[in-house]
């Protein structure tokens, strides 16, 4: 390439130093475009990602160590006095077992049916499009949306879920009572608004798997279920594992769902019966705690640090097993 | 989910604080006056005036307009619990708050504690107002060291019980309001009176909403609450609340309950379909009763038990990042007059919080035709005049909350009232 001519300056003459100076003022220049460039280029969103990820992380931390409400001016060091109330904490632990079993009952159940759902749509059908864009449907709709109508289905009296129970005799069900009723409700809305997101990146993955391994099957007189298990699951594992660990990550943080089945209310429920981590953090603003606040977030960043390690663990071994 | 995931709380957020505007944007502007006297010799001035809904004050401002020509009025209004936390945020960081702001009864205890952040109503001469008010309204408004006057008083919520006819008939109940009052004197007598309307067994419906209201009720009838004179917490050790409590439970156990949580969707629409046949109902509420569209003459408004009480009700104070309190003072001066008050309880169902109106045609005579033609000036006027104050405090709405939520555990069955009470007294004491 012609632009790298300038690279070899002790190849000028030695008689012309003014030319050779020129060139190692061009080489510097030069140096500074392909090595300095590339980072002016990202530079705007590490820029963006330490003032609005990198800084508060490292504030919260600094928050959490005090004892510190808005109200006050004075904000006394107190080290890791927080965390050590919230390891006591009832409420906190009572938080994230209910975190993990939202998570556990929405994250399942909807990636094995988006699975199905990719599965089903990838064959030619008429209408294909129509089909793939329905899908998306639930997921542009807005979670406060969702949530109040959600809300109004799981309703105790004139709610039509129950309405449609007490045709097989089921009684009056009080769906934000119990733990693990209002924690159903809670999952199915999630699942509603998810579930046609990750068919469509399950469908995408899908459409990469070689036809012939599918004819091949069929000749043999695989049924659809046994392509499915044997040829679709194994050819996308790395799209699973990533959908998996997406969704781990989404399900720490379920917030809105839980605030607004509970009608706005920051307990989650009168015995904290849904309240999630999220949710327990917004308790504890809410009450311009922020010092405990802090102390919270940080536990959870924690708790989504040891997962995303489970999950990286779990994607070696998948690499692996395709190899 | 997929990795647009986390952004969902932070959309919720965003779709959340967008509907709160869109509740307050019915009318921002309708406030809004401009100055027009090009004659006064006097600078021009703007006052923001922060309020949580739609005060009916626009007339006001342009009475105020006529002596205060130079003076332009802006409104802003948010959603009730935001417009609360805003001003905190804005008193703690010392900037954005507006030069007037109203502040609600269930707040108020969160700002008397610090005088320094309000103007002084007394450098402007208001505390010559004094003898016109309610007593307790007036102390309401003074700093609790007793120093400073930091709010003016605007409407008083005296209480009355709300009624279904309908629903008291099924039941073999009286239904004319006087005979309904004369039903209970006492909460205990309330407790008998739900006894043989839950005996009659009216299909769909039970005797009241839920106990909570009840609670806040009982506790605020009562000379102490939850904090004492020197504002210490003293909810625990409190005869009057645990009493409050007690009787609660006592309503839950004999099958009053609709266990409807106030205010929440599913009670909205059990106050149309009548689910329950009564709720504890202060001044303001029959706006929200109005609000669902039950039907006219479907609720009437009887006398609550226990004689009299007060629940919300608002001050107008002036924030000390004020620069013009002198014309805010003049401002809250005008609109908590007694030709103010009028108005506002003629347009806005605002119940004055001087007692000389109280006898005043206008208010006294006044009925109210979507609930079969109820007194209410004198109903609500009476349980005003019959309250007996109490202080306060800081966070009297976060223990009111805890104690709440303990009374649905025992109401949804799980816990026993003693463990109810023992997790609330837990709560209260983490509450800072």
């Amino acid at each position: 390439m012609a632009t790298r001519a300038p690279d070899r300056p002790a190849a000028a003459p030695p008689g012309r130093p003014v030319r050779a100076r020129r060139g190692v003022r061009r080489h510097l220049v030069h140096q500074l475009d392909t090595k300095a460039s590339p980072y002016a280029y990202v530079a705007p969103f590490f820029l963006l990602f330490s003032a609005f990820g990198l800084f508060p992380l490292a504030y919260t931390a600094w928050v959490s160590l005090h004892e510190w409400t808005l109200l006050e001016d004075e904000h006394a060091f107190i080290g890791l006095e927080n965390f050590r109330t919230l390891l006591a904490d009832d409420y906190f632990w009572n938080a994230a077992f209910n975190t993990l079993s939202i998570g556990v009952l929405s994250t399942v159940p909807q990636l094995l049916l988006a699975i199905w759902l990719a599965h089903l749509l990838n064959r030619p059908l008429r209408a294909q499009t129509f089909l793939r864009v329905t899908l998306l449907l639930p997921n542009v709709t807005s979670v406060v949306a969702v949530v109040v109508i959600f809300s109004q289905l799981f309703g105790r009296d004139f709610g039509m879920i129950n309405w449609m129970l007490s045709w097989f005799g089921v009684g009056g069900v009080a769906w934000n009572e119990g733990v693990a009723s209002s924690h159903a409700a809670i999952s199915i809305m999630i699942m509603w608004r998810w579930t046609g997101y990750n068919a469509l990146i399950f469908l995408a993955a899908m459409q990469a798997v070689p036809r012939e391994l599918y004819e091949a099957a069929t000749l043999d007189g695989a049924s659809g279920l046994t392509q499915l298990r044997k040829i679709t699951i194994p050819m996308i594992r790395p799209t699973i594992v990533f959908v998996v660990i997406t969704s781990t990550i989404g399900a720490m943080q379920v917030m809105a769902e839980p605030l607004l089945f509970g009608s706005y209310m920051v307990t989650g429920g009168v015995d904290r019966q849904y309240q999630t981590l999220a949710l327990f953090i917004y308790e504890n603003f809410t009450r311009l705690d922020f010092g405990y606040a802090s102390a919270i977030s940080w536990m959870m960043f924690l708790f989504i640090i040891v997962i995303a390690g489970v999950n990286y663990l779990l994607t070696r071994r998948a690499k692996g097993s395709l190899t | 989910m997929g990795k647009l995931r986390p952004l969902a709380p932070m959309l919720a957020a965003i779709a959340l604080t967008v509907s709160a505007a869109a509740c307050g944007s019915g009318g921002t502007d309708a406030g809004t006056t401009s100055a027009g006297g090009s004659g006064a010799p006097a600078e021009k001035i703007k006052l923001t005036v922060a309020l949580f809904s739609d005060f009916h004050y626009a007339p006001l401002y342009e009475e105020f307009k006529k002596t205060h020509p130079n003076v332009e009025i802006v409104e802003r209004r948010a959603q009730f619990n935001d417009h609360h936390t805003n001003l905190i945020t804005q008193l703690a960081t010392g900037a954005g708050a507006a030069d007037v702001v109203a502040v609600e009864g269930g707040y108020i205890g969160a700002f008397t504690p610090n005088p320094g952040k309000f103007h002084d109503l007394k450098q402007f001469g208001l505390d010559k107002r004094q003898g016109e008010y309610l007593d307790w309204k007036w102390q309401q408004g003074v700093s609790n060291d007793g120093s400073a006057l930091m709010g003016l008083g605007t409407d008083v919520g005296g209480l009355a019980m709300c009624y279904r006819p309908d629903l008291f008939k099924k039941a073999g109940l009286p239904t004319e309001r006087e005979e309904v009052s004369a039903l209970w004197p006492t909460w205990e007598q309330y407790i008998e009176a739900g006894k043989k309307f839950a005996a009659a067994n009216v299909p769909g419906a039970k005797f009241t909403d839920g106990p909570g209201e009840h609670f806040r009720a009982i506790v605020d009838q009562a000379p102490t609450g939850y904090y004492d004179e020197q504002y210490n917490v003293i909810a625990g050790t409190n005869p009057e609340v645990k009493k409050a409590f007690d009787l609660s439970v006592k309503m839950i156990d004999a099958g009053l309950s609709a266990k409807l949580a106030a205010f929440t969707p599913p009670w909205n629409t059990g106050i149309v379909k009548g689910s329950f046949a009564t709720m504890v109902c202060p001044a303001w509420k029959t706006g929200t009763i109005k609000d669902q569209k039950p039907g006219e003459g479907a609720w009437d408004i009887a006398a609550v038990p226990g004689g009299g009480g007060n629940q919300g009700g608002t001050h107008l104070m002036l924030p000390k990042q004020g620069k013009h309190p002198k014309e805010a003072a003049e401002l809250i001066d005008l609109l908590t007059n007694k030709e103010s008050q009028i108005t506002l309880f003629k347009e806005a169902s605002a119940l004055p919080s001087l007692p000389e109106l109280y006898d005043d045609p206008a208010v006294a005579e006044f009925v109210n035709p979507y609930f079969g033609n109820a007194p209410i000036g004198k109903i609500f006027t009476d349980a005003a005049k019959a309250l007996k104050p109490q202080k306060v405090g800081p966070k009297a709405g976060d223990i009111l909350k805890a104690f709440g939520d303990g009374l649905q555990r025992v109401e949804q069955g799980k816990q026993k009232p003693d463990e109810a009470w023992a997790q609330a007294l837990k709560d209260v004491e983490k509450i800072k």
